[in-house]
C-alpha cells in the first residue's frame, strides 16, 4: 500500500515517468545555480573580508558579464519552456481511445460513474495501461482532483466540465486529494485510485454495474423529464433533432457554428437562450435545477449513445430511439 | 537654537523629529513623513504579530496528521486570517510605507513627500481598513482562503466576508495615495544636482513599486466590490449558477494578486542593494542592470497572472503564453542576484546584523526564486499547484526574502530613525537564528509537496507527519528569532548608545543629516554625489 | 518664472506654498502630476468594470442586447449630451480664469456643476423608471425568460457601472460648486489656477467614462 512515506513518489502513469524526467533535472539544474551561487558568496565572504590584504582594484566594463548571465538564463529558461511545452500538450490531449469515466464533485466526496452504471464513492477503479479520460464537474464549488502518483490534476468546476487523462502503468491503489479548498472538509475529501489488471476491471465492472448503463438511465430521463416530447421523432414541435448528434457541428442563429460536445449539450438543457440553433426558434425551456449533475452526465451519455453520424442535421429522421408508442405516449409539455 | 553643522556627533540632535512636539494628539495629526513611517511601524509590527500567532496556531495543529489543536473550522479560518491580515496588512505596507515614508525624501534631499495630508490620510486608511478585518475576527473570522474564490465566498462561505472585504478595500486606498504621493515625490522633489541614475536604488524601488500599486490596486478593489455585490445581491457575475463565470473571478484577482507579490519584493530589493554596498564598502555591481531589472520586473510582473491558473481550466494556449512570460520574469530577478553576489567581490566586507539579514535575503531569495520556475512550467505545475511545494516556493519568496531584507532595512537605519545604536551581538545571533529557524520551517514543505500533500488541509495523511513535525519545531525557532529583535530593538530605545550622524560609514543624503533627522530633513543642504560612492570618502 | 528668496518666503506665509516645495512651479507640477496618476487609477477602477461587461457581453450577446434595449435611449443620449456641454463648459471656464475673466469663469463653473446635477436627476428617473418596470436585481428583479439571467447580469452590472459613475459625478458636482463660489469671491486668478485645472481634468476624465458607458450600455442592442 501507499501510506507509508517514500522519498520518491510511485510514478504510476504513463506520463509520469517523462514529467519526472524534467522535475529531476529541474532540480539538478536550479541546486546547481543555488550551489553555485552559495560558493561564490562564500569564497567573497572570506577572501574579501575586511581587514584582509588582498588586491581590490575594481576592472572596468561589466557589461560583457552582465549580457552573458542574462542571455545565458534566458536560453535555458526557453529550453525548458520548450520541453514543457511538449510534455504539456500531452498531458492535455487525451489519446482518442480514452474510456471516459465520469466524475461528479461535491461538498465533500468524489462521485465517479462509469459507463456501464457503476458508481462509486471516493473510489475509482481503473484497468492497467488502457487511457482513461474523467470528464469532470461539480455540484457546487470548485474543487481539483489530484492524484500524486499519476502526476495528474485538474480543476473541477461548477456549470461546465472539464477533463484530464491518464494511463495508469502500475498495480495498486495510489490516494487521491481534493486540492482545490473547498470548504469545512475540503481535507477529508479524498480516496483511492485502484488500478487492476483489465481482466479483473472488467469482471468487477460487471458484478457492480447494477441495472441499468449510464446511457440507458439517461435515456430513462429523457423520457420522464420530456425531452422526447419536443425531441422525439413523432413530436409536434419544430425541434432540433438529437440522434448522433453528439460530435457534429451545429450552426447557430447568430451565424457561428459550435462542435457539440458535452459542454453544448450541458448547456443547451440549462441555459438553452445561449446558442439557438439556426432555423428554430427559442421555445425550449431551462431545465436549471431540475437536473442535477449525476442525472445531466448521464443524459449526456445518452445522447452520446445515439451516435455518431456525418452530415448536416437535416429534418428529423424516422430513426427514433424509442418505439414511436412511448414518444406518442408523452405528447408534448 | 545651537549650531549644527553635519560633523556635529552629539547623543542626540537637541531638535529632531522625534523631540520637537511631544503628545499623542502630535502624532496623530503630524504631516512629517517620518512619523507618519513610524506610525505605519508600530501598525505594521501589531498585524505581523497578529497574522504570526495565526500561523503559530497552525502550525502547532499540523504537528499530528489528524489535528489536536483545532477543528477543522477554526483552521480553515485560521490559515485566511493568517493570509490576509499578512498580505495585505503587513507585506504589502511594511518596507514602503515604513522605510519608504521615512526614507524617501531624505534620499533625494527633500524636506518631505509632495503630498504630507494624503500621507496622513494613508495611514489612517490603513489602520480603518485594520479595523475592518480586526472585527471581522472578533465576529467568528472568516474562512474562505485569503484568495476569495468563486463560488465558495459568494454563495457558500457563512463566514464574515463582507467585513473582511470592506477592510481589504479601504486599506487598498491607503496603497494607492501612498504610490502616487512616492511617484510624484521622485519626479519632483528630488534636489539640484540628484539626476535620475544618481538615485539610490532604493528610491528606485520605490518608484517601480508605486507603478505597480497605483495600477494594480484598483483592479482588486473593484474586484472585491463585485464579490460584496454578488455576495449581497445575489447577481451572478461569478457564480456558474447564475450564469457568472468562477473563472472570470480568478483572472481578475489574480491581474492583481500577482504584482501584488512584486510590490512585496521589489521594496526588498531595493532595501538589499543599499545594505551590501555598504557592508562591502564598494559600488553595487551593475548599476544600470539593476535600475532596468527593476523596472523589467514591474511591467513583466503584470503579464503574468495566468501561472496561477494552469490548472484551473484555462485553455493550453493561455498556459502556454503565461508560462513563457514567467520564465522571462525570471530573468531580471537573476540579473540581480548575480549584481549582488559580484558586489562582494573585491570589497571590504564586515558582517554587521543588516548585512546578515542581506546575504540572507540573496540566499533565500534565490531559492524561492528558483522554485517558482519550475512552478512556471506548466508540466510541473500540474502535480506541484495547490501542494506545500507552493506554500514553500511563496514564503521562500515572502518570508525569506521580504521579511529578512525588511527586518535587515529596520536593522540598517535603525540609529538613523531613532539615533540608538542596537545590541549587535543579539542582532547578529537573531538574524542567524532567522535563517536557521526558517529553513527547518519552509524546506521540508518543498519535500511535502512533491509528495503530494495538498495545501489547506487540516487533516492529512500519515505519511506525511515526519515533515510537519520538522516544519514545525522549525517555526518554533523561527518564532523566537521574531521576538528577540522587539526585545533588542525596544531596549536599545531606552539604553542603547547614541548612534551619531553615520554610524556605518554609509553613502547616500540620509547618513548626512544627524541621526535622528530634524523635522525639515537637513540642517544644511546634503552634498550629491553618485550613487554609492564607497571610492570617495563620505562628505 | 524664478521667484527671488523674499517672494518664496511671502508665498509660504500666505499659505500659498506648502513647506516641502521649493517653488510654486514645482507645486503646480507636482499637484498636476498627482492629478494623472490619480486619474489613471481610476482608469484601473472602471477598466475592470468594463472588462467585466465585455467578457459577460461576448457570453450572453442575445441577453445583453436584450436588456439593452429595455434602457431609456432618449434619457441616456440627453445625459451624454449634457456631459460633454459641461466639460466644454469647465474647459471654458479655466481658459477664461488664465485671461482674468472672473466673473464669466465663475459663471462657467456654476453651468458645470448646474449641468452635473442636470445629469445626476436624469438618471435618477431612469433609475426610478427601472425600479417600476421591476428591473433591479436583487431587489425586485422579475423577468423571466430564456435571457432572464442575462438580462439580471446585465443590471448588475449597469447599475454599478453607471452608479458608480454617478459617485464621482457627485463628488465632482461639489468640487467644481465649491470652485465656483471660491472664484466668484476673487481666491483665484492668472496666477493661481491650478486647483482649477485639476478639477477639469478630473470632470474630463469622468465624461470620457461617459462616452464609453452610453454606448456600451444605451447601443449595443439598437444598432440596426
Amino acid at each position: 500500500m501507499n501510506d507509508r512515506f517514500h522519498l520518491l513518489l510511485p510514478s504510476a502513469s504513463s506520463l509520469s515517468g517523462r514529467i519526472d524526467a524534467l522535475w529531476w533535472t529541474m532540480v539538478l539544474l536550479c541546486s546547481a545555480v543555488a550551489i553555485g551561487v552559495f560558493i561564490m558568496m562564500w569564497v567573497f565572504c572570506i577572501r574579501y573580508r575586511k581587514g584582509k590584504q588582498i588586491d581590490r582594484t575594481l576592472s572596468r566594463g561589466t557589461t560583457p558579464i552582465e549580457l552573458t548571465w542574462t542571455l545565458v538564463p534566458l536560453v535555458i529558461f526557453i529550453g525548458v519552456f520548450g520541453w514543457s511545452l511538449f510534455l504539456y500538450a500531452r498531458e492535455k490531449t487525451p489519446p482518442a481511445d480514452a474510456q471516459t469515466i465520469y466524475v461528479v464533485a461535491k461538498q465533500w466526496m468524489w462521485k465517479v460513474q462509469h459507463p456501464n452504471g457503476t458508481r462509486e464513492i471516493n473510489q475509482l477503479h481503473v484497468p492497467l495501461d488502457t487511457p482513461i479520460r474523467l470528464t469532470m464537474t461539480s455540484q457546487d464549488v470548485i474543487h481539483s482532483f489530484y492524484v500524486p502518483a499519476f502526476r495528474v490534476k485538474q480543476d473541477v468546476l461548477p456549470g461546465r466540465y472539464t477533463q484530464l487523462w491518464f494511463e495508469a502503468t502500475q498495480l495498486g491503489s495510489f490516494p487521491l486529494f481534493c486540492t482545490q479548498y473547498c470548504g469545512l472538509d475540503h481535507s477529508r475529501m479524498g480516496g483511492q485510485v485502484t488500478v487492476m489488471r483489465p481482466e479483473d476491471y472488467a469482471r468487477w465492472l460487471r458484478g457492480t454495474g447494477g441495472n441499468a448503463t449510464l446511457a440507458a438511465r439517461g435515456a430513462a430521463l429523457f423520457r420522464s423529464l420530456g425531452c422526447s416530447g419536443c425531441h422525439g421523432a413523432n413530436a409536434s414541435v419544430h425541434a432540433p433533432d438529437l440522434d448522433g448528434l453528439y460530435g457534429r457541428t451545429v450552426h447557430l442563429s447568430d451565424g457561428s457554428s459550435v462542435l457539440a460536445d458535452d459542454v453544448y449539450l450541458r448547456d443547451s438543457i440549462l441555459l438553452p437562450g445561449k446558442q439557438v440553433v439556426a432555423g428554430f426558434a427559442l421555445i425550449m425551456p431551462s431545465f436549471q435545477g431540475q437536473v442535477s449533475e449525476d442525472d445531466l452526465l448521464a443524459l449526456i451519455a445518452y445522447l452520446k449513445s445515439t451516435g455518431p453520424r456525418t452530415g448536416d442535421p437535416g429534418p428529423r429522421k424516422a430513426t427514433a430511439i424509442l418505439p414511436a408508442s412511448e414518444s406518442t405516449k408523452n405528447g408534448r409539455h | 537654537m545651537v549650531a549644527i553643522d553635519a560633523d556635529t556627533h552629539i547623543d542626540t540632535a537637541p531638535r529632531n523629529f522625534l523631540n520637537c512636539e511631544t503628545g499623542l494628539w502630535s502624532w496623530l495629526t503630524t504631516h512629517d513623513h517620518k512619523r507618519i513611517g513610524i506610525l505605519y511601524a508600530i501598525g505594521i509590527t501589531f498585524f505581523f504579530f497578529l497574522g504570526g500567532a495565526a500561523a503559530t496556531l497552525i502550525r502547532l495543529h499540523l504537528v499530528t496528521p489528524n489535528g489536536a489543536v483545532l477543528d477543522a473550522e477554526t483552521y480553515n479560518k485560521a490559515f485566511t486570517f493568517h493570509g490576509v491580515v499578512m498580505v495585505w496588512f503587513f507585506l504589502i505596507p511594511s518596507i514602503p510605507a515604513t522605510l519608504g515614508n521615512f526614507l524617501l525624501p531624505l534620499m533625494i534631499g527633500a524636506r518631505d513627500v509632495a503630498f504630507p495630508k494624503l500621507n496622513l490620510a494613508s495611514w489612517y486608511l490603513y489602520i480603518i481598513g485594520g479595523l475592518f478585518t480586526i472585527c471581522a475576527l472578533l465576529m467568528g473570522g472568516v474562512d474562505t482562503g485569503w484568495t476569495f474564490y468563486t463560488p465558495f465566498s459568494t454563495m457558500f462561505s457563512n463566514s464574515n466576508v463582507f467585513l473582511v472585504i470592506v477592510g481589504v478595500f479601504v486599506t487598498g486606498f491607503s496603497t494607492i495615495f501612498t504610490g502616487l504621493n512616492f511617484i510624484v515625490t521622485i519626479h519632483n522633489l528630488r534636489m539640484p544636482g540628484m539626476k535620475w541614475f544618481k538615485l539610490p536604488l532604493f528610491v528606485w524601488a520605490m518608484y517601480a513599486v508605486s507603478i505597480v500599486m497605483v495600477l494594480a490596486t484598483p483592479v482588486l478593489a473593484m474586484t472585491l466590490a463585485l464579490i460584496g455585490l454578488e455576495r449581497g445581491l445575489g447577481v451572478g457575475v461569478f457564480d456558474p449558477a447564475l450564469g457568472g463565470d468562477p473563472l472570470l473571478f480568478q483572472h481578475l484577482f489574480w491581474f492583481y494578486s500577482h504584482p501584488a507579490v512584486y510590490i512585496m519584493i521589489l521594496p526588498a530589493m531595493g532595501v538589499v542593494s543599499e545594505i551590501i554596498p555598504c557592508f562591502a564598502k564598494r559600488d553595487i555591481f551593475g548599476y544600470r542592470f539593476m535600475v532596468y531589472a527593476l523596472v523589467a520586473i514591474a511591467v513583466i510582473g503584470f503579464l503574468v497572472w495566468g501561472h496561477h491558473m494552469f490548472v484551473a481550466g484555462m485553455s493550453v494556449y493561455a498556459g502556454l503564453v503565461f508560462s513563457i512570460l514567467s520564465f522571462l520574469v525570471a530573468v531580471p530577478s537573476a540579473i540581480k542576484v548575480f549584481n549582488w553576489t559580484a558586489t562582494l567581490h573585491k570589497g571590504a566586507i564586515t558582517f554587521e546584523a543588516p548585512m546578515l539579514y542581506a546575504l540572507g535575503f540573496v540566499g533565500l531569495f534565490m531559492l524561492g526564486g528558483l522554485t517558482g520556475l519550475m512552478l512556471a512550467a506548466p508540466a510541473l505545475d500540474v502535480p506541484l499547484h495547490d501542494t506545500y511545494f507552493v506554500i514553500a516556493h511563496f514564503h521562500y519568496v515572502m518570508v525569506g526574502g521580504s521579511v529578512m531584507a525588511y527586518l535587515g532595512g529596520i536593522h540598517y537605519w535603525w540609529p538613523k530613525i531613532t539615533g540608538k545604536l542596537y545590541n549587535e551581538a543579539l542582532a547578529k545571533f537573531s538574524a542567524i537564528l532567522m535563517f536557521c529557524g526558517f529553513n527547518l520551517t519552509f524546506f521540508p514543505q518543498y519535500v511535502l509537496g512533491y509528495e503530494g500533500m495538498p495545501r489547506r488541509y487540516a487533516h492529512y495523511a500519515p505519511q506525511f507527519q515526519v515533515l510537519n513535525v520538522l516544519s514545525s519545531a522549525g517555526a518554533s525557532i523561527l518564532a523566537l528569532s521574531y521576538l528577540l529583535p522587539l526585545a533588542y530593538l525596544g531596549w536599545s530605545l531606552f539604553r542603547g548608545a547614541a548612534a551619531g550622524n553615520n554610524p556605518w560609514d554609509a553613502r547616500g543624503l540620509e547618513w548626512q543629516t544627524t541621526s535622528p533627522p530634524p523635522t525639515e530633513n537637513f540642517f544644511k543642504p546634503p552634498v550629491v554625489q553618485d550613487a554609492y560612492a564607497y571610492d570617495q570618502p563620505a562628505p | 518664472m524664478n521667484a527671488s528668496v523674499n517672494e518664496i518666503e511671502s508665498l509660504r506665509d500666505r499659505g500659498l506654498l506648502e513647506k516641502q516645495f521649493d517653488d510654486p512651479v514645482q507645486q503646480r507640477e507636482a499637484a498636476t502630476l498627482g492629478m494623472w496618476v490619480f486619474l489613471s487609477t481610476e482608469i484601473l477602477f472602471f477598466g475592470v468594470l468594463f472588462a467585466s461587461y465585455t467578457i459577460c457581453r461576448i457570453l450572453y450577446p442575445h441577453g445583453f442586447a436584450y436588456a439593452s434595449r429595455e434602457t431609456d435611449f432618449l434619457l441616456g443620449t440627453i445625459e451624454t449630451g449634457v456631459l460633454l456641454t459641461s466639460s466644454s463648459l469647465i474647459a471654458l471656464g479655466v481658459r477664461a480664469i488664465k485671461l482674468d475673466q472672473r466673473a464669466l469663469a465663475a459663471w462657467l463653473l456654476a453651468g458645470t456643476a448646474a449641468l452635473g446635477v442636470t445629469f445626476l436627476v436624469m438618471h435618477g428617473f431612469e433609475y426610478h423608471k427601472e425600479w417600476t418596470e421591476h428591473l433591479i436585481p436583487g431587489l425586485n428583479f422579475a423577468r423571466g425568460g430564456p435571457y432572464a439571467r442575462a438580462i439580471e447580469l446585465f443590471f448588475c452590472l449597469y447599475y454599478f457601472i453607471t452608479g458608480f459613475h454617478s459617485l464621482h459625478v457627485l463628488a465632482g458636482v461639489c468640487v467644481i460648486g465649491g470652485l465656483a463660489i471660491r472664484v466668484a469671491r476673487g481666491a483665484f486668478g492668472p496666477e493661481r489656477f491650478t486647483t482649477l485645472e485639476l478639477a477639469a481634468l478630473y470632470w474630463h476624465l469622468v465624461d470620457i467614462v461617459w462616452i464609453f458607458v452610453y454606448p456600451l450600455i444605451y447601443l449595443v442592442g439598437r444598432a440596426g
